[in-house]
């Protein structure tokens, strides 16, 4: 190496960390500013409050209705943003001898996690789903290429594939929400379009017995934050560390 | 030189025209699928994987394996796969054409496949697989045309060559790992989640893909009279025999911890798979197929030596078929049995699904037939 060539390198070295260090300034500062206001959005689902109407189901139609669900009549085709399920199919590490009897016909409501650590958006191959700011996990139908690895990664089965050309199942189609096409993955979206605009989920607010709690985990006065600090929950699987944002009360 | 495979007999023109006609009936059926969607398949909600990507599995098994006549040709300088090595490489190279075919009809929306390269994404490893398995693809056609080429004009092969063989042996293990890692990195599959994966599938195509390469061989040896020495058959058949004994301790290894811990989540797929729930009893035929069969081929090679050819080649099939039930079907549906809700959903393959599977291994054949055919025209010629 001549003096030119050492000259030309450690200059370039020289600028690469400058670089960094600034731009490691800056977005540390951002993060700092993005703390402030940044936020966490989660759900507490009460049992006791859930259980009280026996085959209510107005936060499933719902969420349906408004955001183009299809309704398949093959169960295996089925695309579900929100269901219920037996409470031994769905917290099936937690249950005794006693828990079969007692809360057999307990069901509970499923829906995406939106997990904190969301196994379906490392293993996306296009980063068509992806973790938004706010901790709600998006997707992109039109960037998905259906390859259905996210669904293989769910521990919640929370994501539905269109099998087949959707539209011809949709009751009413609500034009102010798209509609998907076939060949692509679907699930909850926490009502992204709705709290941009300072409302409630839909599910939230279909509830009649409001066992439903919305709101910013980050906000330590918000009511889901009183609501887990006081009361006792249990999230779904957390020992595979996903760290799900929907908490269930009893 | 590819012209020698256009010139046969009409017993060789008319298998061409049987895989046309299977691989023209698999498109058909393809564009049926295009049409209605993914559900014209078996798959649903629950299994939503199933025989195109377990035919991917297995057919990145056989392409990886030809790394077990590259290696001791090279790294051991073991002069007598010097025929064989060709038939290897190409047998890697339809395979991988295979996988990707399998990974191709398996896509919801086929069309927008580039845009795994255009948006990369290095955490995911379906984006390494694509990665790994275009880098072989492209390293086997190099390195087998180029070598091939240089014998036909009997010349010593282009000095660049060497290196490419020798990058090809660790990537040829590559494929396969990062293939077992698409599923052993999943937490929610208790069936996939463990280190033994990619070990296991290693082991299993050392077994699966030579054994391809002994039935190969005997079946060009009937067709073209093109022969390859009983010695260098032999030596495959050990190195599958050793094969299948890892395969099978490995297993053994993998059903212990399983069973002994105890552990529910994990038990409940190996009791899916071997003994059934009541209602659906599906794998059980096929996963003790599997096992027995694995078992059943390795006594038969271990005494083959003896005996005649039949025994080698039946034993070969056996542990194809062994080791297709295993990774080709019954470990890519029994990951997804019992799924999440604990429910038992049962999975069979549709006539369009059967048909575009049987559609690309004709394809694969095709592709085989072809570069066989100009390998062994050329031989015959000298």
């Amino acid at each position: 190496m001549n003096r030119r060539d050492f000259l030309k390198i450690t200059g370039i070295l020289a600028i690469g960390a400058a670089s960094h260090q600034t731009a490691m300034i800056l977005l540390s500062s951002e993060v700092k500013g993005d703390q402030a206001k940044k936020k966490r959005w989660a759900m507490a689902i009460s049992f006791s409050a859930c259980v009280k109407r026996e085959g209510c189901r107005d936060c499933i139609d719902n969420c349906h209705l408004i955001h183009n669900v299809p309704e398949f009549t093959d169960n295996k085709d089925k695309i579900q943003w929100i269901w219920s399920s037996h409470y031994e199919s769905v917290f099936g590490e937690q249950t005794n001898m006693f828990t079969k009897g007692m809360l057999k016909n307990l069901s509970i409501l499923c829906l995406c996690n939106h997990c904190e650590n969301p196994p379906c958006v490392k293993v996306c191959p296009t980063k068509a789903t992806w973790k938004n700011k706010d901790g709600i996990i998006m997707i992109d139908y039109h960037r998905c290429i259906g390859c259905r690895y996210c669904m293989a990664a769910c521990p919640y089965d929370a994501r539905s594939f269109n099998w087949k050309d959707p539209k011809p199942f949709i009751k009413e189609i609500n034009r102010d929400f798209p509609t998907r096409a076939k060949g692509v993955v679907e699930k909850c979206n926490f009502c992204e379009e709705r709290i941009t605009q300072g409302l409630l989920p839909a599910c939230v607010e279909a509830c009649p017995e409001k066992a439903l709690t919305f709101g910013d985990l980050n906000d330590p006065e918000s009511d889901i934050s009183r609501l887990l600090k006081t009361r006792f929950s249990i999230q779904r699987k957390p020992h595979l560390g996903t760290d799900p944002k929907v908490f269930y009360l009893f | 030189m590819i012209e020698k495979a256009f010139k046969g007999t009409i017993g060789y023109w008319l298998w061409l025209c049987f895989l046309s006609a299977l691989a023209l009936a698999g498109f058909i059926s393809y564009l049926r699928q295009l049409d209605i969607g993914l559900g014209i398949t078996g798959m649903g909600r629950d299994v939503s994987w199933g025989l195109y990507i377990a035919n991917f599995t297995f057919f990145v098994g056989i392409a990886a394996s030809s790394v077990v006549v590259v290696l001791p040709y090279y790294l051991h300088d073991y002069k007598k796969f010097g025929d064989i090595i060709i038939l290897g490489e190409f047998l890697a190279v339809s395979s991988v054409v295979v996988t990707i075919l399998f990974i191709l009809v398996d896509l919801g929306v086929p069309s927008r496949v580039l845009n795994v390269l255009i948006y990369p994404s290095p955490s995911s490893l379906l984006f390494w697989d694509m990665v790994v398995l275009t880098g072989y693809l492209i390293l086997n056609i190099v390195i087998g045309w180029w070598s091939f080429d240089a014998k036909v004009k009997e010349i010593e092969p282009p000095i660049w060559i060497k290196p490419l063989v020798y990058i090809s042996i660790p990537w040829a293990i590559s494929i396969h790992t990062v293939t077992a890692f698409i599923y052993s990195g999943l937490s929610a599959k208790p069936l996939w989640h463990t280190a033994l994966l990619a070990p296991r599938f290693l082991a299993s195509a050392f077994a699966s893909g030579p054994s391809v390469l002994i039935v190969l061989c005997f079946i060009i040896r009937r067709w073209f009279g093109f022969n390859i020495e009983r010695d260098v058959i032999k030596k495959i058949a050990i190195i599958v025999t050793y094969a299948l004994s890892i395969h099978i301790f490995f297993m053994l290894a993998e059903i212990y911890t399983v069973l002994y811990s105890d552990l529910p989540s994990h038990k409940s797929h190996f009791e899916f798979l071997f003994l059934g729930v009541p209602g659906n009893r599906f794998l059980i035929p096929w996963t003790w197929g599997s096992t027995v069969g694995a078992i059943i081929a390795f006594v038969l090679f271990l005494i083959s030596h003896k005996k005649n050819d039949s025994l080698v080649i039946f034993a070969s099939i056996i542990t194809v078929v062994s080791i297709w039930l295993e990774k080709g079907f019954c470990l890519i549906i029994g990951g997804f049995v019992p799924t999440p809700f604990e429910e038992y959903p049962k999975y069979v393959p549709t006539i369009f699904e059967l048909f575009i599977t049987l559609g690309i291994y004709a394809a694969g054949g095709l592709i085989l037939t072809i570069l066989y055919k100009t390998v062994v025209s050329f031989r015959q010629s000298k």
